[in-house]
């Protein structure tokens, strides 16, 4: 039990019986999920596809002047291949409009205002589709906080949420996502040149190997320096995790009452479906 | 004795006692149809399971109009329900109800309420306090629900109790991907340990499990029944709604006790002289219970 276990076969029939009941007892048939060209997204859209029906899912490209043009086009060879509902919304306007005053801002504060850009895109078409959002985050960056808070991190429902990104390539493989989007690098294609290993200092592979016995495994530290992994890069990932932990919860809320939300009012999201 | 039991795998709404009662009655009405004569539904179906602050709101007294309407419908096949139990102190439990031929005559309040991982049900719900057989139309039965099977004390007692089926509403959420295994990990447990003790102890194991998703949390479907040789009767869909039925022969049981008289062999006071030396046992960081089994 010290290799991520990628069963295909078994999560593609997990994820989209998932898919099916999440959306179908909201009272709704559809969904859009913003399509990158990158795996995760690719993934997901057709993982919807196989649960609703190519006629219900919306897949919303959103390019910024900047982008990748490779982007744009592997996102069209996952909506040509799975036959899904298609858009093109460019956020070039909205997110020069604001850095118009903001001149001086970094690359950072640049990534995450297209991440949330994009968001309220999906939203709003959601809303317009009478569709929910379909989120793409997958654990490593869940995991990592390698994401954008109210951002690429949004969604009504996640089908990968629980699956390591090696895990994301592996069912993608098996599912038939376009080879050369299973292939390439990785990207948040939020600046020209970036990668995501790059940015993070260590592959996705190395480090799923070692939160998957970090987290699901829940070897101790000492354990894990047996296995191999050096001490450095186990106290930087948990280092990362721990930072991170805002960004898998609610905002807090200062208690006053016999009744807080989330803390004493307890609920499951599915209340009442 | 040779009986039709049937096993509805539904998928409740959630904290939505009217919607979850009109599939009980569809079901019912299924079994009844199918002249089926003993019907299991799983546990908590009633309700739904990952109920948290609305464990009050859907909690039913035993003589709640929504049991009055369960108890006519058992005029038309007896079966088992999975509710949210309130008692006249207001204590609220996971129980498993057998209703037949218009009356309640046995309920089991759940005692292993798994409280770790994912669960919290002892957050929501009081303990039951007894493991008991109890007489049917058909025969000597017991209910255990769900976590109640993996401790082996539960079944040990229904067994030495009398019982010739073990009935079991589940709740159990999918968990544990494996490579090479065609089923999560959990599903496979579930069925070693239902084929291990409709063996070991001459049972039929009668195996209930929902399906459907809440929050993101699925749960296998793959009801069984399974009699005391272990071969497996029948089967449900995993993953998805289904109803399945088998003919069950308490002939069965006899033939297996005849081959293998284990439980005739059982020494009931050596278990209880041990298991009363441990309960002393200074250190051993043994759960005590209330004394509380000497009535009825």
């Amino acid at each position: 039990m010290t290799q991520i276990p990628t069963n295909a076969a078994l999560l593609r029939q997990i994820l989209v019986a998932f898919i099916r009941n999440e959306v179908r007892k909201t009272g709704l048939a559809r969904v859009v999920v913003g399509l990158s060209g990158g795996v995760d997204s690719a993934l997901s859209a057709m993982l919807a596809a196989e649960a609703l029906g190519r006629e219900n899912v919306l897949a919303v490209l959103m390019p910024y002047k900047s982008s990748n043009p490779d982007s744009q086009a592997h996102a069209e060879l996952v909506v040509q291949k799975s036959g899904i509902e298609s858009m093109v919304v460019s956020i070039t306007p909205q997110v020069d409009g604001y850095f118009e005053r903001y001149p001086d801002a970094d690359a950072r504060r640049r990534g995450n205002k297209m991440a949330r850009e994009r968001m309220t895109i999906l939203y709003d078409q959601s809303m317009r589709w009478n569709a929910l959002v379909l989120g793409t985050s997958n654990k490593t960056e869940l995991l990592l906080g390698y994401g954008t808070l109210h951002g690429d991190m949004a969604s009504a429902i996640n089908p990968l949420g629980d699956l390591y990104k090696t895990q994301v390539w592996a069912l993608s493989e098996a599912i038939g996502v376009p080879e050369v989007i299973v292939k390439k690098e990785p990207s948040a294609d939020l600046w020209s040149g970036q990668t995501d290993e790059g940015e993070l200092g260590f592959t996705y592979r190395e480090v799923d190997k070692l939160l998957y016995l970090m987290v699901d495994q829940r070897y101790t530290k000492a354990e894990l320096s047996a296995a191999g992994f050096p001490e450095s890069f186990i106290d930087n990932i948990a280092a990362r995790i721990m930072n991170s932990q805002f960004k898998r919860r609610l905002p807090v809320i200062a208690k006053v009452s016999q009744r807080t939300i989330d803390r004493d009012f307890r609920y499951s999201r599915d209340w009442g479906k | 004795m040779s009986i039709r039991i049937s096993i509805a795998q539904v998928n409740p709404r959630l904290g939505d006692l009217q919607a979850n009662l009109a599939i009980y009655e569809e079901r019912i009405g299924q079994a009844a149809a199918d002249k089926a004569q003993l019907l299991l539904f799983p546990e908590l179906s009633l309700t739904g399971y990952m109920l948290r602050d609305t464990v009050p709101a859907v909690a039913l007294k035993l003589d709640a109009p929504e049991i009055k309407q369960l108890m006519a419908l058992s005029r038309q096949v007896a079966f088992v329900a999975g509710l949210v139990e309130e008692s006249a102190d207001h204590k609220f439990f996971n129980s498993a109800v057998y209703f037949e031929d218009g009356e309640i005559r046995h309920v089991h309040r759940k005692v292993y309420l798994p409280t770790y991982g994912m669960f919290d049900e002892q957050r929501y719900f009081a303990r039951g306090d007894r493991v008991r057989a109890f007489d049917s139309k058909f025969g000597r039965l017991a209910l255990l629900i769900c976590e109640d099977l993996w401790h082996p004390s539960t079944i040990y007692l229904a067994a030495l109790d009398g019982a010739l089926a073990v009935l079991c509403p589940s709740a159990s959420p999918l968990r544990g991907i494996v490579d090479q295994q065609s089923q999560d990990d959990n599903a496979r447990y579930w069925e070693l340990i239902n084929r291990a003790n409709a063996e070991t102890y001459s049972v039929f194991m009668i195996y209930g499990n929902r399906c459907g998703f809440e929050d993101g949390v699925g749960f296998w479907g793959g009801s069984e029944i399974v009699d005391p040789f272990g071969a497996r009767l029948v089967k449900a869909r995993y993953y998805d709604e289904d109803f399945i039925a088998a003919e069950v022969s308490f002939e069965a049981v006899r033939r297996k006790r005849t081959m293998s008289p284990l439980l005739r062999d059982e020494d009931l006071d050596l278990t209880i002289n041990e298991l009363m030396r441990i309960r002393e046992r200074p250190g051993a960081g043994i759960v005590r219970g209330r004394k509380t089994a000497k009535k009825k």
